[in-house]
């Protein structure tokens, strides 16, 4: 191991990077493309030093690793702590991907004031990738929230006709629910007296007040995943947003909610979430079935796919309180998938949408006759989509599934016809996207998939099928941190006298 | 004690220093002043101006540098100076430093370049300074009355506008009405406990543990708390706010936001610590409904307004709601929450004002939100800057406003004050709506008319210096978290 502090670097490169845009000065032409260079370069440097944390992570290890600490606000005992584990390493990587995609994915489709949307980008990145690193509660409520800053203004400026209402409706929601969170940060650090998330997921707080807790931070988390019945500002966000922004609300942003769940409510707060687990998989199940069929009606893609984000969000909930192995795996897994599978979906649109710019499902039809690549493309995240084996959204769905089986067969048939929904309205989607006759005027000149835009389907159709293929790699990233929060739970469920799950 | 025992002057030097700089900078003004209405009198108003900002440092460098850590007491302990003392007064300076320095170009503009302006402000800082010392009911009200009577004069320093005059006036009338309580008050407790002196009462009044508590005291209390939350402008004595910060020039307002609030918030401090510190029980349910309705007026009441001095007023009452959850949580964790968030508000009230005074349309003043439109792309900087300020009012992470928040619900959950504090995350959401609808002006929509891009120096320095501030102070917090530590400390320590 080295000693290069590589988490600081991969979160605060994206930022010099942005320093450096904004510095940029001269024509607009000329500032436009610098911008989208220097922008491409950081974020790609950035995914490349990334890889140095895959490269070197240890697999048998279930602590967190690369960390760093340093004073912040000694006074209070708060501190500058970063580190990574098997559950938010993959994250990063996540994060470091989408980003330089998205950039690439903007280049031609954005131009009205580049250089601040690079900006935006690259300081979102360093918010993201800090979320993911932070094992202080204080640094991670920081990155968690500003992240709403520059999400905000890409939304509110770049966005579509209802931006405005969109943009607005997404940060008061998300505000609301962590202020809430944030209260429960403030009493979890008074009680415990410390902020250090390592020593914070062995601290035992008492039961009665694990509930309250555990309930604020599900304002928090709730709203991000988003969950029944607060998932109202996803659609409208998403329809309105940039194709860049709704990459990486539906890739990144989201998974901060299930991601919270796996790094504080099941650690810290393991009876509260033993205690609420009926509730989870009741509201799960709603997301699951009911939003599945909000997507059958949709006319729009992108809320069609929006409405499949709170569907297999849905997964990651059922998945991450069987409060077993496989379901949190499974949910971890799902997230991944979801992130690449969704970020796909939504550039897939974007396709179209900078050719024809109308997202109305009814405007097009038969585009597979002059479009074959993208009929290619699409079809294969489509599937991913729905979870065929093969894919890396099978692994997901299948191993939540394995895992509700385990606690409540119940859970898992309803959580099944999920997959059956799926497959209805993305094939319905796709029947009438792609297949078909081509009749409409508007689409008898349209052009396939560019070299650009290969370029950005490409490493994502690469991963979706390693995932399916062989996912060992990551789950073996997992595992040991998986099991050792599953441990963790099993001791709260036996002292309250609960049968632990046989044949682990 | 022998009474005629000549006072030990030295504790006081920077008030007599700033007092005698006053004196002679005003005696400059009128002897320097030789034609009516011309540039002459221009240069003078802009020497005097600077003299003060002069003055005004080195008195902040007298404050710091005789800054011992003891608690030191003079004029028969009716003048007290301890850390707590020290750090408002260094906040007072600094403001009114800034207010002076942002004030000039608007002054020169609206052609009430005025040598007496500067001068005024330098005397009102005496007043608060004197508050934040005060530790007798008498020295109390000596500050607060020569820091109103200078307020006075600069709410109508534009004796040609009507709103102007307007809003002096109806500063003088409330605000002399709020002294009547104070006064009223004072009067109470001097005659239920016997002494002025904060020592005394405080002494007087923790000496009957058991006994019930004199209801005549009480009484008083509460009319002395009603006379400050005037000052302070808290709910429900706010009325006063909107009108004057709407009609008093710009300048003025930037410099009522700050620099009169800190001292009140001050002396409000020391006087519910100090003195009346026995009685937390019972002045804390008054704090709590003052605070709990200012943050929930200052939300609710802000988000029709479409003048942003207006909206200003507002959003200064809710803040103020927020520091006052410090002060019902009533121990050394709430008083150093209020500590470190008056701080950060004012270098987000002054920054935010800034940038109102920079809002021109053909060399004319526009307060309108929606003449912000299209800001970000006529002039970046401002919006930029702006949007800064909004966000970090807001208490969005990772701004200053986010600190300052952070401080005061740590300190309230640390007390248990789960409601006061779950009221105050969700006002703030509130709050927040407003904030961020100025940013959507400037960034969402387009200009019909765009806004002048010139900015006076001074303004675009001060905005530059307060936004980058605001902007990394996450990066480096612990030096004011120290500070605010001290200081507190130094209320509960004496």
């Amino acid at each position: 191991m080295n000693n290069l502090p590589i988490l600081s670097l991969v979160t605060f490169l994206p930022l010099v990077g942005a320093a450096f845009i904004a510095t940029i000065r001269g024509e607009p032409a000329v500032v436009a493309r610098n911008a989208r260079n220097v922008a491409l370069l950081t974020a790609g440097t950035t995914f490349f030093l990334s890889l140095g944390i895959w490269f070197n992570f240890d697999t048998a290890e279930p602590g967190f690793q690369f960390v760093e600490r340093s004073d912040w606000m000694p006074s209070f005992g708060i501190a500058y702590h970063l580190g990574v584990d098997g559950i938010s390493m993959l994250f990063v990587l996540l994060t470091t991907l989408l980003t330089p995609l998205c950039i690439l994915a903007s280049w031609e489709s954005v131009t009205a004031r580049v250089k601040e949307y690079m900006i935006a980008f690259l300081v979102m990145e360093t918010m993201m990738v800090g979320t993911f690193c932070a094992l202080d509660l204080i640094l991670f409520y920081l990155f968690f929230e500003s992240v709403l800053i520059p999400m905000f203004l890409i939304i509110g400026i770049w966005g579509g006709p209802r931006r405005i209402y969109s943009a607005f409706k997404f940060f008061l929601f998300t505000f609301a629910g962590s202020v809430l969170m944030f209260i429960a940060l403030l009493t979890i650090y008074l009680q415990a007296g410390t902020t250090d998330i390592p020593t914070l997921m062995q601290h035992d707080f008492p039961a009665s007040l694990q509930i309250w807790l555990w309930l604020a931070m599900l304002a928090g988390f709730a709203v991000k995943l988003p969950m029944w019945p607060v998932h109202t500002w996803l659609p409208d966000a998403h329809v309105e947003a940039p194709t860049a922004g709704s990459v990486i609300l539906a890739g990144v942003l989201l998974k901060f909610g299930g991601y919270g769940f796996l790094r504080f409510s099941l650690p810290m707060l393991p009876e509260a979430s033993v205690v609420f687990m009926p509730l989870m998989f009741g509201l799960g199940i709603v997301a699951i079935i009911y939003t599945s069929l909000v997507a059958l009606a949709q006319e729009d893609m992108k809320k069609l796919i929006a409405y499949s984000s709170v569907a297999h969000m849905g997964y990651v909930t059922i998945g991450s309180f069987t409060l077993t192995v496989q379901g949190i795996q499974g949910s971890l897994f799902q997230m991944l998938s979801h992130g690449i599978v969704s970020a796909a979906l939504f550039l897939v649109v974007g396709v179209v949408y900078d050719r024809i710019h109308s997202r109305e499902i009814s405007v097009y039809g038969g585009l597979v006759e002059r479009m074959p690549a993208y009929a290619l493309v699409f079809m294969i995240f489509m599937l991913a989509s729905v979870g065929l084996p093969g894919t890396g959204g099978f692994i997901g769905e299948f191993l939540v599934m394995l895992g509700a089986f385990r606690v409540n067969a119940w859970v898992a048939a309803f959580t099944a016809t999920g997959m059956i929904l799926g497959a209805a309205y993305m094939l319905y989607l796709y029947r009438r996207v792609i297949l078909g006759q081509l009749t409409k005027d508007r689409l008898k000149s349209i052009l396939d998939l560019k070299p650009r835009e290969i370029l950005i389907f490409a490493p994502l159709l690469f991963l979706v099928i390693w995932m399916g293929v062989y996912p060992k790699p990551f789950l073996d990233v997992m595992q040991p941190s998986v099991d050792q929060l599953v441990q963790r739970v099993e001791v709260a469920r036996a002292n309250m006298g609960e049968p632990a799950y046989a044949g682990r | 004690m022998p009474t005629a025992e000549f006072p030990n002057l030295f504790p006081a030097l920077p008030e007599i220093f700033l007092l005698v700089a006053a004196m002679a900078l005003l005696m400059f003004g009128v002897f320097r002043k030789d034609d009516e209405a011309g540039p002459a009198r221009v240069r003078c108003s802009r020497i005097v101006a600077r003299l003060c900002i002069l003055a005004l440092l080195c008195a902040l460098i007298l404050v710091v540098t005789m800054n011992g850590s003891d608690r030191v007491t003079t004029f028969n302990g009716m003048f007290v100076v301890d850390r707590f003392a020290v750090y408002f007064k260094v906040l007072i300076l600094i403001s009114s430093a800034l207010s002076i320095l942002i004030a000039q170009d608007y002054l020169e503009v609206h052609r009430v370049a005025r040598f007496e302006f500067p001068v005024l402000v330098v005397l009102a800082s005496v007043g608060m300074m004197l508050m934040v010392s005060a530790n007798d009911l008498m020295a109390l009200y000596l500050g607060l009355e020569m820091q109103s009577l200078s307020l006075y004069i600069i709410a109508s320093f534009q004796r040609d506008d009507q709103r102007s005059v307007e809003a002096g006036l109806k500063y003088f009338v409330l605000s002399a009405l709020a002294s009547g309580m104070l006064l009223y008050g004072s009067s109470l407790i001097y005659g239920f406990t016997g002494t002025t002196s904060f020592d005394a009462m405080a002494g007087a009044l923790a000496a009957a543990p058991g006994e019930a508590v004199s209801l005549g005291a009480l009484i008083g209390i509460v009319f002395i708390l009603a006379g400050l939350a005037f000052k302070i402008s808290a709910v429900p004595f706010h009325m006063w706010t909107p009108d004057v910060y709407e009609g008093a020039p710009t300048p003025v307002t930037a410099f009522f936001a700050v620099a009169p609030k800190l001292a009140a918030i001050a002396l409000l401090l020391r006087v519910m610590m100090e003195p009346f510190g026995a009685l937390t029980v019972q002045w804390q349910q008054v704090i709590v409904f003052i605070s709990v309705a200012s943050m929930a007026l200052g939300a609710y009441a802000a988000i029709g307004q479409s003048n942003i001095k207006r909206l200003m007023a507002y959003s200064s009452i809710g803040h103020v709601g927020y520091a006052l959850i410090g002060l019902a949580v009533g121990n050394e964790a709430g008083v150093r929450g209020v500590l470190i968030y008056m701080a950060i508000y004012l270098f987000m009230n002054i920054g935010a004002f800034t940038c109102i005074l920079s809002m021109r349309r053909r060399g004319q003043m526009v307060v309108g939100i929606n003449d912000l439109a299209g800001v970000s792309k006529s002039n970046p900087m401002l919006a930029l800057a702006l949007a800064i300020f909004m966000f970090s009012l807001a208490g969005i992470p990772p701004l200053a406003g986010f600190f300052g928040k952070l401080y005061i619900f740590l300190a309230a959950v640390q007390a248990g004050y789960f409601t006061l504090a779950i009221i105050g995350v969700l006002t703030s959401v509130v709050g927040a709506f407003y904030y961020i609808r100025i940013v959507k002006v400037m960034y969402f929509d387009e200009a019909e008319e765009v806004l002048d891009r010139r900015m006076d120096r001074p303004t675009a320095l001060v905005m530059a210096a307060t936004g980058i501030l605001i902007a990394i102070f996450f990066i480096i917090p612990d030096p004011l978290l120290s500070q605010a530590q001290a200081a507190a400390q130094s209320l509960f320590g004496g």
